[in-house]
């Protein structure tokens, strides 16, 4: 049980993530990915006559109870795993952090800028709506996720996967490196 | 119900995503800074995980437990992988969470990002709307 509570390494976490893919694959012919539930969403939520939404989602369900078991895992690792310790990040991560001006580093996010009294900031709402915006936006033009592509579709070795996956770890190290110490300062 | 199982794998996703801390925004600021190896682990010993287990349905040719052939869907190239891959990659490291984490970080108590899913939702809806005008 002490092993539960305490973060869990890499070594462990990886492995347990990849088995995702043979366990969806062999209990219902499913490929793991998961931001085609947000399109989904918008099928059964605001169609609005838009083609790309025009389908059956109802046959596509499965991917939304996928989701709400990630919500309920979530909870359960939270409430009774203390999931929600201080993250240890390498302290030269966290000094350049706190020089952009990030304060808090209690939790697994940064509530200086995640809360919902940042909402109604010009920060926050980069953060919490902006950045959704295009993580949504760009998830469903790329056709797919961190476990769409750089998961299910590269160890099924689809290049298209691939290609997406360098385009993923670019766009966030142009963020990380050259736009996001401006963010962080607004 | 037939999607309950489906629940069930989604649970225990959500619960390694948290306790591995994936879904800390810290996390990816240090993986996108180069600065731990934790997150290239994760992704990369994932990926070999599921490689070997694909080759090993395929090889053996095991059947689901319905007794069907397994599918995997073959992914067409089109520039939508690079432009939309761009965009996700710079959206990624504001959120610090991919689509998965969102929905952890929700139930994770982080209530707020419930606003930030609502805001992928409407880009997944924005890029419908505007698809046949994108380039792909």
């Amino acid at each position: 049980m002490d092993f539960l509570k305490q973060p869990w390494p890499w070594y462990v976490a990886g492995p347990l993530i990849g088995l995702v893919v043979p366990a969806l694959l062999l209990v219902g012919n499913k490929t793991f990915g998961i931001s085609a539930s947000l399109r989904h969403i918008c099928a059964a939520c605001l169609p609005a006559n838009i083609s790309f939404f025009k389908y059956n989602w109802k046959n596509e369900s499965w991917n939304l109870f996928f989701a709400a078991g990630i919500i309920l895992g979530g909870f359960i690792a939270t409430q009774y795993l203390s999931g929600n310790q201080p993250v240890n990040i390498n302290p030269q991560t966290m000094a350049l952090l706190k020089q952009q001006g990030v304060k808090n580093f209690n939790g697994l996010l940064p509530s200086d800028i995640f809360s919902f009294k940042q909402l109604f900031t010009l920060r926050g709402f980069v953060f919490i709506v902006v950045g959704g915006f295009m993580v949504g936006f760009g998830t469903r033009y790329a056709g797919g996720c961190t476990s769409g592509h750089a998961i299910m579709g590269i160890s099924s070795l689809q290049w298209p996967s691939m290609v997406a996956t360098c385009c993923f770890m670019i766009g966030g190290f142009v963020m990380t490196w050259f736009i996001l110490p401006y963010l962080l300062q607004l | 119900m037939k999607n309950i199982k489906y629940l069930f794998i989604g649970l225990l996703f959500g619960i390694v995503l948290v306790k591995s801390q994936v879904v800390s925004w810290f996390r990816i600021q240090e993986m996108f800074r180069l600065q731990a190896f934790h997150m290239y682990g994760i992704i990369g010993s994932a990926i070999i995980v599921a490689l070997l287990f694909i080759l090993l349905i395929k090889r053996f040719n095991i059947k689901t437990l319905s007794g069907e052939q397994v599918i995997i869907p073959t992914k067409k190239f089109n520039w939508g992988n690079v432009y939309g891959g761009l965009i996700f990659g710079l959206g990624w490291a504001i959120t610090g969470a991919c689509p998965g984490p969102l929905f952890a970080q929700i139930g994770g108590g982080f209530l707020v990002i419930g606003v930030t899913l609502l805001s992928a939702i409407a880009g997944t809806w924005v890029y419908g709307l505007l698809r046949d005008k994108l380039p792909h």
